[in-house]
């Protein structure tokens, strides 16, 4: 590859020139000039247009670059010659099986001694994570392999949350038997919500589940006698087992095991389902409705079937979380976090396990880590996700299809390679 | 016997737009017969009609499938029902699942020939893994049988066009039908590819026993392959018969062969 500096014209220079002139008209208001209300003086900063215009100039040169490499490597993978000489970090992973499995089962050790390693804020921290990631993978099943834009997700949670509290508050229901009644209450909601939306389809769904969305934190916030309005449920107890007392590091420490356990569960399920008949179901669902239909999927039920196994992990989910928390309130269910978990699975890589994973640890766990820059959080978070959607818009690890071999003349001996 | 399809008076209205009017058609086994007519005549609506993308606003879709030969109306069927029953179909515009492998694509053909529920692909008991792998072998024959088979763990959209045309058909192929009704399955191919589809299609028709309908507008395809033409011009049934009248039809030359088409 030649040095990217040398390809750099004078037509380049004259571009960066303009967009820095353009920046620096732009953020004037804002970055120059200062009224300073004490003494009813304007501050003229004029050290920040050329800030604003230096940064402008340079980055604008190092975006081009980026531009160039990835056109240049869209046109190499266009040449399948050249393809096939590049072999990337992934493919030679898929082809040592036992790699990926001892590298899965270093991360699984390591998730399991994590809390005893580390301190107990740590551990909260990692629940809160490992709650999300569970979010994500289910909400990938809609999303990533049905291809349905479903923007309310986060109601799921919420009944799961609910169901939890509620039943808890006036039945003293515990813990373990508001898990599987949290994920088939949140179940049976994705079913009912579904059957009315069955015939809707990406920004019209999405409008509709949206709406649900509203819907569901509205009532929430003004059903006193249910769930006792903003002010919340307090006091839901954390999980314990065998009826032993805990203290508070101990059930940190259990919901941390928990939500573990259901995360593992969940790749587990996902993972089977997607290679199977309805996994392909929901892929062709994704990819065309009228051919998978022609082609005998009755994709009403395939919708179903999305909805209900997608929703069902979002309630599980949200009992964990309402024992974790021990106090939950409409607040905690907003559209922006159907929105954050929606990114997860975009940023991560729609259908795809391991990317839904990460780009939910990433999600989570990168504001945790930046505390000393909160201030700029919001802004580094949508910095991130327009880098990653100019520059990998099928996410940080995209989906690949199984692969099947043959030998030569008969249809035997499968293997799979993921 | 009765007829295969047995399409009465069928009309099809959208709004004020009587796409298809009163069209009466019908096939016998083991038949190859073209439906003809000028672009915007309603020959794909007619197919959309039949196969239940679309509900006719009026007429009878009887079908009679040769293994039972019990005569049964379809039409108000959703398509996926009509697939089950063994009618199956292709696209004018290529409808693959552009982003799975080319045996995903068939083996979506073969869904309505599987059982698998969600409890079967969460334990993969033993009867699930048979069927999966009895399903992974059939389409690999479907492949085998339309020369697909290099192309196995390729995606679908990485395909050659001729090849991508080749698997639509491998994958309404692979549901089993009794008809195959293909929607201009020689557009945008050159005179080779077109001479291997001919070829195709009726050892699809000799080899399996599987009944074809197809729309075209390649004449020297249809007049070849086909034993029978019908003929729609604005909705309407213009003419029907064997292709060496049709050739001669002043109807039919002056609706849709025209002058610059040498008949």
């Amino acid at each position: 590859m030649q040095n990217p500096l040398k390809q750099i014209t004078p037509k380049d220079i004259k571009r960066s020139l303009l967009m820095a002139l353009w920046f620096m008209f732009l953020t004037f208001p804002i970055m120059v000039i200062k009224v300073n209300t004490i003494t009813d003086t304007v501050e003229w900063r004029w050290i920040n247009m050329f800030i604003v215009g230096a940064a402008t100039f340079i980055f604008s040169h190092v975006w081009k670059v980026l531009i160039d490499r990835k056109e240049g490597r869209m046109a190499a993978a266009e040449e399948p010659e050249k393809k096939a000489e590049k072999v990337t970090l992934r493919e030679r992973l898929e082809e040592k099986p036992a790699i990926v499995k001892t590298g899965s089962l270093v991360i699984l050790g390591l998730a399991v001694l994590f809390p005893i390693m580390t301190g107990m804020y740590q551990t909260s921290i990692m629940i809160t994570a490992l709650l999300y990631v569970v979010l994500a993978l289910g909400l990938n099943i809609i999303v990533g392999l049905g291809g349905l834009l479903v923007l309310g997700y986060i109601v799921f949670y919420g009944v799961g949350a609910y169901t939890y509290a509620i039943l808890n508050y006036h039945f003293g229901l515990n813990f373990w038997l508001a898990l599987p009644l949290g994920g088939i209450f949140a179940m049976a909601l994705g079913i009912l919500i579904a059957i009315p939306v069955l015939r809707l389809r990406g920004d019209y769904l999405a409008i509709v589940t949206l709406a649900f969305g509203e819907i569901f934190r509205i009532v929430m916030e003004n059903w006193n006698a249910l769930s006792f309005g903003p002010s919340g449920i307090a006091n839901i107890p954390r999980p314990t087992i065998f009826g032993l007392d805990f203290n508070l590091k101990q059930s940190t420490n259990l919901t941390y095991y928990i939500i573990l356990v259901f995360v593992v569960l969940t790749i587990f399920i996902v993972r089977r389902l997607e290679d199977s008949r309805l996994g392909r179901a929901w892929v062709a669902m994704r990819e065309d409705e009228i051919a998978g239909e022609s082609m005998g999927i009755d994709m009403g039920k395939t919708k179903l079937a999305a909805f209900a196994l997608s929703t069902f992990w979002a309630g599980v989910a949200g009992v964990i979380f309402a024992g974790k928390t021990t106090f939950i309130n409409p607040a905690s269910f907003t559209m922006w976090e159907s929105i954050l978990v929606l990114c997860m699975v975009v940023l991560g890589g729609m259908g795809s396990i391991p990317g839904v994973i990460t780009g939910a640890l990433i999600i989570t766990l990168l504001p945790e880590y930046l505390r000393a820059f909160s201030e700029y959080r919001m802004l580094i978070f949508g910095a991130i996700l327009v880098i990653m959607m100019v520059f990998k818009p099928e996410g940080m690890i995209p989906a690949i299809r199984q692969k099947y071999e043959f030998k030569l003349n008969t249809g035997k001996n499968r293997k799979g390679v993921k | 016997m009765a007829p295969i399809l047995d399409v009465k008076k069928l009309r099809m209205d959208f709004g004020g737009l009587r796409a298809v009017n009163d069209v009466d058609l019908h096939i016998n086994e083991k038949e190859i017969v073209a439906l003809i007519g000028p672009n915007g005549a309603g020959k794909t609506t007619f197919f959309n009609c039949i196969t239940g993308v679309t509900r006719p606003t009026a007429g009878d879709v009887m079908i009679a499938p040769p293994s039972t030969g019990k005569v049964e109306r379809v039409n108000g069927m959703k398509p996926n029902r009509i697939t089950e029953k063994g009618l199956a179909r292709t696209f004018q515009n290529i409808r693959l699942f552009q982003n799975m492998t080319v045996l995903e694509n068939v083996m979506i053909g073969r869904h309505t020939r599987m059982k698998a529920g969600v409890g079967g692909a969460i334990l993969r008991d033993r009867r699930t893994m048979a069927e999966e792998k009895q399903v992974i072998e059939d389409s690999y024959e479907v492949l085998k049988k339309l020369n697909l088979e290099q192309f196995v763990n390729e995606l679908a959209k990485n395909l050659p066009y001729g090849a991508q045309r080749r698997l639509e058909i491998a994958r309404a192929m692979a549901t089993e039908p009794f008809l195959l009704l293909l929607d201009e399955p020689a557009a945008g191919m050159n005179p080779q590819e077109t001479h291997d589809l001919d070829e195709t299609i009726v050892r699809i028709r000799d080899t399996e026993g599987i009944t074809i309908l197809l729309i075209e507008h390649d004449m020297s395809l249809v007049m070849s392959l086909s034993e029978r033409i019908y003929v729609v011009d604005y909705g309407k049934l213009i003419a029907a018969g064997v292709p060496e009248d049709i050739k001669k039809n002043p109807e039919v030359i002056k609706a849709y062969l025209g002058e610059d088409v040498d008949a």
